[in-house]
C-alpha cells in the first residue's frame, strides 16, 4: 500500500531530503555548468580557522580542488589574479526570513507566522517562500551563498525550517539544498505567551505555560513514533499519519534539528533540562542574546548558539546582550555562530563579525581573522548539518566561493565575484550578474544590488 | 546647597555659565588633546598631528602641534597614532524617550490620542538616565535630535528637543527644536487612507495658524471662525511658520518629495526632508530648493512600494548633485551604528569627509546649532571622541569621549555585564 509504505518509510524517504527521485518534496536545485577557475596570489581565509597568504585556489568541475601556495594551474583554466584581494567560503546565513517575510513587507507577504495555534509543526517554511524577494539578490552581493530560512517565533512550534542555496529559482525546490536536514523552529519567551496570552487570552500564558505546553507535545510525539516503531515491527495499527508529530517525532530521530529561538540564559537553561528528559538534541539557540552567561554549559552540551553582533532593548528579554557575545560563546569553547535574522543585516555579515571581533580584542579576548570567520562557516554549517558539503575552502566541498576587494572585516570592502558550486553568480564587472529578479523586471532604472 | 557666605569661586563661575546658557563646565578644566590626526570638520579640515585644547567645556585652540603652544600645567592626553573627531550627532533620535521598545510604559515617544497634533512635546519626558546613552555615548554619540514618532490622528507627530548624552541635568540644548510630519504611505495611514489626505491635513494646518496669528484676539473673543486644532497646536505652528523651526518631514517616494517641496515653497518652511529612499531621483530639485535630506545610508531594500529605487549610492549621488546630507541609522538604541553606515555610504561612492560631516557637522547646521556645535575649533563646544582608528571603520571604537567638556566614563551596563561574565566564566580578558 503506498500509503503504508510512505508511513513506515518516514525517516528514509520524507526527512532526509536527499535528492530522491520519488520524494515529491525533495530538492530539484540544478547546480549548473561549472566552468573550473583558480584565484591566485590570495588571501585566503579556509572559513576552518586557517589563513593563507599570497594562496591559490583551484575549483573543478564545482567543487574545491586544491588550496595552497603555488598550485600547478592546468591548461585552460580561467585565473583570475587576486593581487592579495581576500578570499573566503560563501557566507552561510543560518536564520533568515527571506521569501517568507519578503520585501515589500505588507501583510500579503507575512508568510513566516502561521498564528492559528502555539503548536504548528505541521508546516514547513518552504511552503511560504516566494523566490523572487529581492532580499535574495542583496544577501549575494553580500555574500551569502546559504541561507537558513525559518518560521517565525510567534509559536512554540513554528515548523520546519529549509536550507537553500541562493540562486535564481521560480519554486523554493530550485533552491533548496540536497541533502541537507529540515530543522524544527522553536520559540522560548515572550513572543508566544504575547501572541497567545496577551492577543488571545489562550495558551500559553506565561513561561510557565510555554514548558508545559512543549513537554506535553513530546509526550505525544514519542507516543507516535513508538506505535509507528511497534506496527513496523508488525505490532499493532501504525497512527494516522500527523504531519506536526511526524516533524516531533523526526527530532527524536535524531533527522530534524532543533532551531530554537531563545534569548535568556535561563530559559535556555530550561530548555537543555526539557531535552534530558525527551532524549532529544538541541542544535542550536537561536537569538541568544544571553549565551554569554552560559558558554560553558553549550560548550556541555554540544549546542550552537546564534547570535546578533548588537541588538538589543527591543524587548526585555533582549535587555541583556554585550557586544562581545559571540566571542564570549567562542572563547567558552562552544559552538558560536552569527546570525542576521534581517533583510539589512545579511548583507554585511563580514562587517557585523568584525565589529564583534574588534570588541572582543579590546576587551582582551584573542580573536584573529582566520577564526572570527567560522562564525560565519564552520561553526555555520555544523549547525545546518551540511558540514560535510559547504562552508570551507576544503577539498572535496562545493565551490561556494566570495572574493572580496579588500579585507572584509573591513566596511570598505566589497564582494567582487560569487560563485556558488562553482558556478559564478555576481560578478561586479558584469551588468547582468546577477540578474534583477521578476520584481525589479520593469518597475526600476539605475539601481543593482 | 551651599550658603551665601560660603560660596566658592567655583560655584560663582557656574552660576555664571549657567546664567550665560553655556554648559556647565567643570571649573576651569583645561586639557589638551595633542599628536592626534585631527578632522575638524571646519575650515582646517583634517591636520596630521595635531592639538585640540579644551578650556571650560569648549574648544580654545586647534592647530598643528608645533602651532599650539599650551601651557605646562595643563593635563596634556598623548593621542599619537590616534583620530580625534568631533562627536556624533543623531539626526532623528528616540533615545531618552523609549526604553525597552515593546514595553509601552517605558516608551514615550508616541502620543496616541487624537487631541494635539503639532502641540505635542517630547521634552518633558526625556529621561537622562536612559540605558541607551551609555551604551551609545561610549561608542561616540555625543548629541541628538530626540523626536516624536508618528502615531495617532494627526499627521503632526509633535516636536522633538536638541540633547546632549552628558548625563547630567543639563542636557536640554535646544527645545523645541524641530517640528515632525509624517507623511507617504504612513502619513496616509494616519489621514485615513491616501497620501493626498495626509498632504491637505498639513495644509489645513497651516492655514489655520496662519490665520490664528492675523486673528489671535478675534479668535479669543470668539469672533473668529472656528479652527481645526486647539489653541497649543496653532501656538506650536508659530516658529514654523515664521520659518524659524525646521519641519521635518518623513517622506521616501520620488513624487512625494516633489509634493512636500511645493507646499514648503508655499508656506515658506524650513524642510529637512527624513527618509528620502528615492530622493536620489529628485536630486536637483531638492538641491535647487536648498533642502537637506536626513537619511540611512544602508536603505536599498523595497521594503514597501514607496522605496522601489532605494539604493546604496542614494547618499553619493545626492552628495554629487549638491544635496546636504545627514546620516541617522541604527535606530535609537544602536544609534551608534551610524558610523558603520556612514563608512558603507563611502564604500558606495561617497567622500570620506562628506561622510563624517553627514555625522557630526551637518545634523548640527541643518538644526541650526552649527555655529557651536559639531566641527573642532576655537569657541565650540567640546564635544570630541578619541578614536583608537578611522571612525567609519567597523573595527574602530572611542578610547576616550568627551562631551561639552567633560571626559565621559567609559562604561555602559553592556561592559559591566561583560566584565561580571568574562570573570564567572573565566575567560580572561582584560
Amino acid at each position: 500500500m503506498r500509503v503504508q509504505s510512505v508511513i513506515s518509510g518516514l525517516a528514509a524517504a520524507l526527512l532526509f531530503q536527499s535528492a530522491l527521485a520519488d520524494d515529491p518534496w525533495g530538492s530539484r536545485y540544478e547546480a549548473g555548468n561549472a566552468a573550473g577557475f583558480a584565484i591566485t596570489g590570495a588571501t585566503i581565509l579556509l572559513g576552518n580557522g586557517e589563513r593563507l597568504d599570497d594562496a591559490d585556489l583551484l575549483v573543478v568541475d564545482g567543487r574545491i580542488e586544491a588550496v595552497g601556495s603555488g598550485l600547478t594551474i592546468p591548461d585552460g583554466i580561467e585565473r583570475i589574479a587576486a593581487d592579495g584581494r581576500w578570499v573566503t567560503p560563501g557566507l552561510i546565513d543560518v536564520h533568515s526570513h527571506l521569501g517568507v517575510f519578503g520585501t515589500p513587507g505588507y501583510v500579503a507577504h507575512a508568510d513566516g507566522n502561521e498564528m492559528s495555534g502555539p503548536n504548528t509543526a505541521n508546516v514547513w517554511a518552504e511552503h511560504g517562500i516566494w523566490p523572487q524577494d529581492p532580499g535574495f539578490v542583496t544577501a549575494l552581493a553580500g555574500g551569502v551563498t546559504t541561507l537558513h530560512i525559518l518560521p517565525g517565533s510567534a509559536n512554540l512550534f513554528g515548523g520546519r525550517s529549509v536550507t537553500v542555496k541562493n540562486v535564481p529559482a521560480r519554486s523554493a525546490a530550485e533552491m533548496k539544498f540536497p541533502g541537507a536536514p529540515h530543522g524544527l523552529k522553536m520559540a522560548c519567551g515572550e513572543n508566544p505567551k504575547r501572541v497567545y496570552g496577551q492577543g488571545r487570552n489562550a495558551a500559553p500564558v506565561t513561561r510557565m505555560g510555554n514548558v508545559a505546553l512543549k513537554r506535553e507535545a513530546w509526550i505525544s510525539a514519542a507516543r507516535y513514533r513508538d506505535r509507528l516503531a511497534a506496527a513496523n515491527d508488525g505490532n499493532g495499527d501504525p497512527p494516522d499519519r500527523d504531519l506536526g508529530l511526524e516533524t516531533l517525532a523526526a527530532v527524536l530521530d535524531g533527522e530534524v534539528l532543533i532551531q530554537n529561538h531563545c534569548y535568556r540564559a535561563d530559559e535556555m537553561a530550561i530548555m537543555l533540562q526539557m531535552a534530558e528528559e525527551f532524549d532529544f538534541h538541541i542544535t542550536a539557540f537561536h537569538h541568544a542574546t544571553e549565551a554569554y552567561k552560559i558558554g560553558d554549559l553549550l560548550a556541555e552540551t554540544g549546542t550552537c548558539a546564534a547570535m546578533w553582533a548588537d541588538w538589543w532593548g527591543f524587548k526585555l528579554e533582549a535587555w541583556d546582550t554585550v557586544r562581545e557575545n559571540v566571542a564570549m560563546v567562542d572563547a567558552a569553547g562552544a559552538c558560536a555562530v552569527l546570525h542576521s535574522d534581517s533583510a539589512d543585516d545579511i548583507q554585511r555579515l563580514n562587517q557585523e563579525v568584525a565589529k564583534t571581533m574588534a570588541a572582543a580584542n579590546r576587551a582582551g579576548l584573542d580573536v584573529t581573522p582566520e577564526r572570527a570567520i567560522t562564525w560565519l562557516t564552520a561553526n555555520a554549517v555544523r549547525m545546518l548539518g551540511i558540514a560535510d558539503e559547504t562552508g570551507t575552502l576544503e577539498p572535496g566541498k562545493a565551490a561556494d566561493v566570495v572574493l572580496w576587494d579588500g579585507d572584509p572585516f573591513s566596511v570598505y570592502t566589497r564582494t567582487v565575484k560569487v560563485w556558488i558550486d562553482g558556478v559564478k553568480r555576481l560578478d561586479r564587472g558584469d551588468p547582468v550578474l546577477p540578474p534583477d529578479g521578476d520584481f525589479f523586471h520593469g518597475t526600476r532604472d539605475g539601481v543593482r544590488p | 546647597m551651599l550658603a551665601a557666605g560660603r560660596r566658592t569661586v567655583a560655584a560663582w563661575v557656574t552660576a555664571l555659565a549657567a546664567a550665560l546658557m553655556l554648559p556647565t563646565p567643570v571649573l576651569a578644566e583645561q586639557f589638551a588633546i595633542t599628536g592626534a590626526q585631527v578632522h575638524t570638520g571646519g575650515d582646517a579640515g583634517v591636520i596630521e598631528r595635531g592639538t585640540v585644547w579644551v578650556r571650560d567645556g569648549r574648544i580654545h585652540r586647534v592647530g598643528a602641534d608645533d602651532d599650539v603652544s599650551v601651557p605646562e600645567d595643563v593635563r596634556r592626553i598623548d593621542a599619537a597614532g590616534r583620530v580625534l573627531t568631533s562627536g556624533v550627532f543623531d539626526p532623528y533620535s528616540h533615545i531618552g524617550i523609549e526604553e525597552v521598545s515593546l514595553i509601552e510604559q517605558t516608551v514615550d515617544a508616541r502620543y496616541g490620542g487624537d487631541r494635539w497634533g503639532p502641540g505635542f512635546d517630547v521634552r518633558d519626558a526625556i529621561n537622562p538616565d536612559s540605558a541607551l546613552i551609555p551604551v551609545n555615548r561610549i561608542e561616540g554619540v555625543t548629541r541628538a535630535l530626540v523626536m516624536p514618532a508618528a502615531s495617532g490622528a494627526s499627521v503632526f507627530s509633535g516636536r522633538g528637543a536638541i540633547i546632549h548624552l552628558g548625563g547630567e541635568h543639563d542636557y536640554l540644548v535646544r527645545s523645541p527644536a524641530a517640528m515632525h510630519v509624517q507623511l507617504g504611505e504612513s502619513g496616509a495611514a494616519i489621514a485615513e487612507g491616501s497620501r493626498a489626505a495626509a498632504l491637505m491635513q498639513v495644509r489645513e494646518l497651516l492655514q489655520d495658524a496662519s490665520d490664528f496669528a492675523d486673528n489671535r484676539r478675534a479668535w479669543e473673543r470668539r469672533t473668529r471662525r472656528d479652527y481645526v486644532a486647539t489653541r497649543l497646536d496653532l501656538e506650536a505652528l508659530q516658529p514654523l511658520l515664521r520659518g524659524e523651526m525646521p519641519l521635518i518631514a518623513s517622506v521616501h517616494r520620488a513624487s512625494d518629495i516633489r509634493a512636500v517641496l511645493r507646499l514648503a515653497e508655499a508656506h515658506r518652511l524650513r524642510l529637512i526632508i527624513h527618509g528620502g529612499a528615492e530622493a536620489w531621483r529628485v536630486a536637483d530639485a531638492i538641491a535647487d530648493a536648498g533642502v537637506p535630506v536626513i537619511l540611512d545610508p544602508l536603505n536599498n531594500l523595497p521594503s514597501r512600494f514607496e522605496t522601489l529605487h532605494a539604493t546604496l549610492e542614494n547618499a553619493a549621488r545626492l552628495h554629487a548633485a549638491g544635496v546636504t546630507i545627514a546620516f541617522g541609522s541604527g535606530g535609537s538604541h544602536n544609534a551608534r551604528n551610524v558610523t558603520q553606515a556612514a563608512g558603507i555610504a563611502v564604500a558606495n561612492g561617497l567622500p570620506h569627509e562628506v561622510a563624517l560631516a553627514a555625522i557630526t557637522s551637518v545634523p548640527a547646521r541643518i538644526l541650526g546649532v552649527g555655529d557651536r556645535i559639531g566641527r573642532l575649533q576655537s569657541g565650540y563646544e567640546a564635544d570630541l571622541v578619541l578614536w583608537d582608528g578611522d571612525p567609519l571603520e567597523v573595527t574602530s571604537y572611542p578610547d576616550q569621549v568627551f562631551i561639552a567638556g567633560r571626559e565621559i566614563d567609559m562604561r555602559s551596563r553592556q561592559t559591566e555585564l561583560r566584565d561580571r561574565y568574562l570573570e564567572r566564566l573565566g575567560l580572561g580578558g582584560r
